[in-house]
Order: structure tokens, then sequence, then C-alpha cells
């Protein structure tokens, strides 16, 4: 058995002009989805919009320099993630179309170990 | 020792025909690409050494896949502790056996090769260069050729894929079946795109590249065996042997000669045959696959004892199809330039017209040419010169240009 991290990317102008008719839908989707894969549901969170975010990087002589923002910006940012166990790619790619991204899509890494 | 020239050759036709065998049945021991690319080497290295000219295995294949496997065996034994540190591909034995169709059990190890090769998951470049390194047994500098990078690159990038196949565990098997069409799709485009990258060499003085087309043709062969009731893949087949029936004909003395001028009796009767017959089987496949359809746009074209009395009335009706399963600009072009020959240049250049405003299209040198073409036979020859010269800008293969310089040559000044 191997974990995956699903990361959700989505355009987050979609949940901004979003009707409670959809974010309804989006929050049940998530529900089933957790329904569906919860024994290799190994974690996972929904985050504050990208505008809530804080980066940190190292400067020039090696001072830590705190800006506003996400560490990338790209046109889909960040909102989610899960962590699922799978046997392998495939099943975990199986899995991760269920994912719900109505405004975008997943990325899925597998996580590293260390032994 | 030098081997017995026997022995070598015989070792050398195993390569050719054993080598995805092979290495696909040792990397079931294995779980590791790497190990069972040293291990298949290894084999072959001790056939030229063990086999005797009166005495060559009657199934070399077996010979070698028990030599690599026990090679195998040795390495894993001594390296036991060391593996345990190794990511693993990943082998799925409880898997139940892939069954095609109704009766067809199909368990051959070099399928689970190349889908492993092809997973969708590692980019087309990346599908192709593990599969001519992989299941065709192509050294890396070979497969740095057919990609003209450098012969580091090559290997960082394969190097690159080894990796991403351990590490993100994609699963050496075939895949279950509600997603075999897609995956049998990627493993398809993969092999025509070396055919493509063989029979049209983008850059350099040859257009022809004998050794990728070769390849290409191998693994198509393969592929059919494997999997002898994808109508997709007969498509694929019968589309190589029927454009690569003509490829004697196709350069004479170097030069490009055109379908419409070239020497039929040149073709290759035999690998007509073969194809038409692979096309009509494609055909039966339900709707028409792109490869089937091609192929019998190919057909067509070889089965016509001369251009003018070329069928292009089906022609069109093939592309008629092929472009509402296959919305591509470079089908579109096709089609257009077949109406310019079942119905006249004038409405081939109006069927091209609109196509003008295709962006994909802005950087292909045929689209120009075709337009050049039409328009001398319509006989406006000020547009047929800028539309030769744009194409000239274009393409980067000398064979072309060639054909494009003499093209415009004969507009006159």
């Amino acid at each position: 058995m191997a974990e995956y991290l699903v990361l959700i990317y989505e355009d987050e102008k979609g949940y901004e002009t979003a009707d409670a008719a959809t974010n309804k839908q989006v929050m049940d989707a998530h529900m089933k989805f957790g329904e569906k894969h919860g024994a290799v549901l190994k974690g996972g969170h929904a985050l504050e919009s990208t505008s809530t975010a804080t980066s940190i990087r190292k400067g020039a002589s090696g001072e830590l320099n705190v800006t506003d923002g996400p560490f990338s910006e790209t046109k889909e940012g960040l909102g989610g993630f899960y962590v699922i166990e799978a046997p392998d790619l495939d099943a975990a790619l199986a899995i991760a179309k269920d994912v719900p991204a109505f405004f975008g899509g997943v990325e899925v890494r597998p996580i590293r170990v260390f032994d | 020792m030098a081997a017995d020239p026997a022995v070598a050759r015989a070792v050398a036709d195993a390569h050719r025909t054993e080598w995805a065998f092979v290495l696909a049945a040792t990397v079931r021991i294995t779980a590791d690409l790497d190990l069972a690319e040293e291990c298949a080497q290894g084999a072959f290295t001790r056939a030229l050494v063990a086999w005797e000219p009166d005495d060559i295995p009657a199934r070399p294949g077996a010979w070698l896949t028990t030599t690599a496997r026990h090679l195998a065996l040795d390495q894993l034994r001594r390296q036991t502790v060391l593996r345990r540190h190794l990511p693993l591909l990943v082998e799925d034995e409880a898997a139940p056996t892939f069954v095609w169709g109704k009766a067809h059990a199909i368990e051959d190890d070099r399928l689970r090769l190349i889908f492993t090769c092809c997973h969708p998951s590692l980019s087309i470049a990346t599908q192709v260069g593990l599969t001519l390194r992989f299941v065709c047994g192509l050294t890396t500098k070979e497969v740095a050729r057919a990609f003209l990078v450098s012969e580091s690159t090559m290997a960082a990038r394969l190097t690159r894929a080894k990796k991403k196949i351990t590490q993100a565990r994609i699963p050496y098997r075939t895949p279950p079946l509600d997603e075999l069409g897609q995956r049998v799709t990627a493993v398809l485009e993969a092999v025509h795109l070396v055919f493509t990258t063989g029979h049209a060499s983008p850059v350099g003085e040859e257009l022809v590249r004998d050794d990728l087309v070769e390849q290409a043709l191998l693994l198509a062969r393969m592929l059919r065996d494997l999997l002898p009731e994808d109508a997709e893949v007969a498509g694929l087949l019968a589309l190589l042997v029927l454009t690569d029936a003509r490829r004697v004909a196709r350069l004479v003395d170097g030069r490009l000669v055109l379908l419409a001028d070239q020497d039929r009796s040149a073709w290759d009767r035999g690998a007509i045959a073969e194809g038409t017959s692979l096309a009509e089987v494609a055909l039966t496949g339900a709707p028409h696959g792109t490869y089937a359809l091609m192929a019998a746009i190919a057909s067509i074209h070889d089965n016509a004892s001369s251009w003018a009395s070329t069928d292009f009335a089906a022609i069109v009706g093939h592309y008629d199809t092929l472009l509402r399963a296959w919305p591509s600009p470079v089908v579109a072009l096709n089609r257009a330039v077949a109406i310019g020959f079942a119905d006249g240049a004038a409405a081939g250049l109006r069927a091209l017209e609109p196509l003008a405003l295709e962006p994909l299209l802005a950087s292909y040198p045929y689209f120009p040419a075709a337009r050049a073409d039409f328009c001398r036979k319509v006989g406006d020859l000020d547009s047929a010169r800028l539309f030769y010269e744009e194409a000239l800008t274009l393409t980067s293969n000398e064979v072309e240009r060639a054909h494009l310089e003499k093209q415009l040559a004969t507009l006159g000044a």
C-alpha cells in the first residue's frame, strides 16, 4: 500500500460567484466522495481562499521575508486536499477521478516514504 | 574469443524478435526495469558464448528468458538487503486474469510492458522513448537519435521516467477492461508517432528514417498478435503497412515523389494485399475508428491503378467520417485536398479557404503547399508563388525544401 496526496486546484472565481444551490451541490459531492471512499481516506481538508495565504521566502542574506499571497500565483488555486491510500497509481487515479473539482481539476502525488 | 558468425547472426535475430519478450518476462521477477534490463542484456551476451553454430536453441526466446531470469535471481539473492530499500514496480498477482471478449485470455508479459511504458501519466514523448528503449530494445543512443536530442539528455529523460514508474507505482499489468479502450488508444498513438517520425523525419537530410519505420511496424505487428480482436489495432497495422508499401517509390535519388507521380509498379503488392485485408477487418469495428478510416483511405490509394483513376469521392466520404470522429485541422486539410481532386482545383481552394483562420495550421508547411498546388492549377500563378514561398519558410526538411523549390521553379519568373 502507498499513500497519495490529491491536490484540488480550482478557479476561485467559481466559488465567489456560486449561488447557494451550487455550494450545496459541492458540499454534497464531497460528502458523497467521503462515504464512497471512506475506507481509503487518510485525511483531507478544504482551505480558505488563496487571498488568505501568507508566504515566507528566504531573502538574499538568509533573512525570512513574509509576504501576502500564495507561493505561486496561478489561475487555479490550491483549494483543498485529500490523502488516500492505494496499492498503485492506477487505483489512486481511479479514486482521484471521483474527487469533486467543479471549477478545476486535481493533481495526484505519491507521498514519499523514508525507511 | 569472437563469436562464430552463425551464432552472432542468430543472437542478433533473437535480439530483434525476442528482446521485448525476454525483458518483459524478467521484469516479472525483478519488479524493477533497470535490473531486468541488465539481466536481459546479460542473457544475450551469454548466448554469444554458449550457443554452438550447429546447436542453436530451437526456441531462443525460451533459452534467453530462462538465462535472464537465472541472472536476475542470482542478483536478487545477492542484493536482498539492498533491495529492501529500492522502490518496486507494483505487480498485482492477485488481479483476475485479463479476458478479452469471450474467449481470449491474454497474459503476455510484453503487453504488460507496453502498457507500463505507455501509461497516460507519462508524457507522450516519454512513452515513445520508453517503448523504443524497453519494448524495441533500442540503445539509449538510438532513442536519442530518434528524438534528435543528445544521448545524455535522453539518458536523463529515461532515468526520470523509470523513477516515476517506481516512485508513483505505475503498475506492471494490463489495464482492467473498463479502461482498456482508452489505454490501447494511448499505446497506438505512441506507435503511430514512432512511424510518422520515421516516415517524415522533421529535420535533416533524410526524409525517411527506415529504422523507426521498421520499429513501428514490429510494434504494430506485436500488438496485433497480442490484441487480435481489437479493430483499431488492426486499423493501425493496416495504415502502417499500406503507407509503407509505397516507401520505395516515395523517394527517388533522394528526392520526394508525390503520390500522384509515383511509379506504382514499384509498390509492394504483398504489403498492399495484407494491408487491404487488415483494413477490411478494421472497418468491421463500430463506430469506425480513426486508424481504420485512415487505413481505408490509404487502401483506396494503394489499390488504384493510377492517380487519375483514384476514387476521390470515396476518399472524401471517409474524410467526412474521420473529421466527425477526430475534428483536427490536419484532417480538415487533407479532406479539403481530397475535395480538390474529386471536384476540381477551384473546389479544393474553396474548401481550403476557411482553414486559413486555423492557428494550428499557421506553421504547417503542407497547408500553403496545398494552396499553392491548386492556385497553380487554376492559373493563379502569383498566389501559387507566394504560397510556395510561405511553405518553404516553414519546412526544415531538406528533401521537402528541394521539392518545393522545384515547384516554384516551374512557375517561371
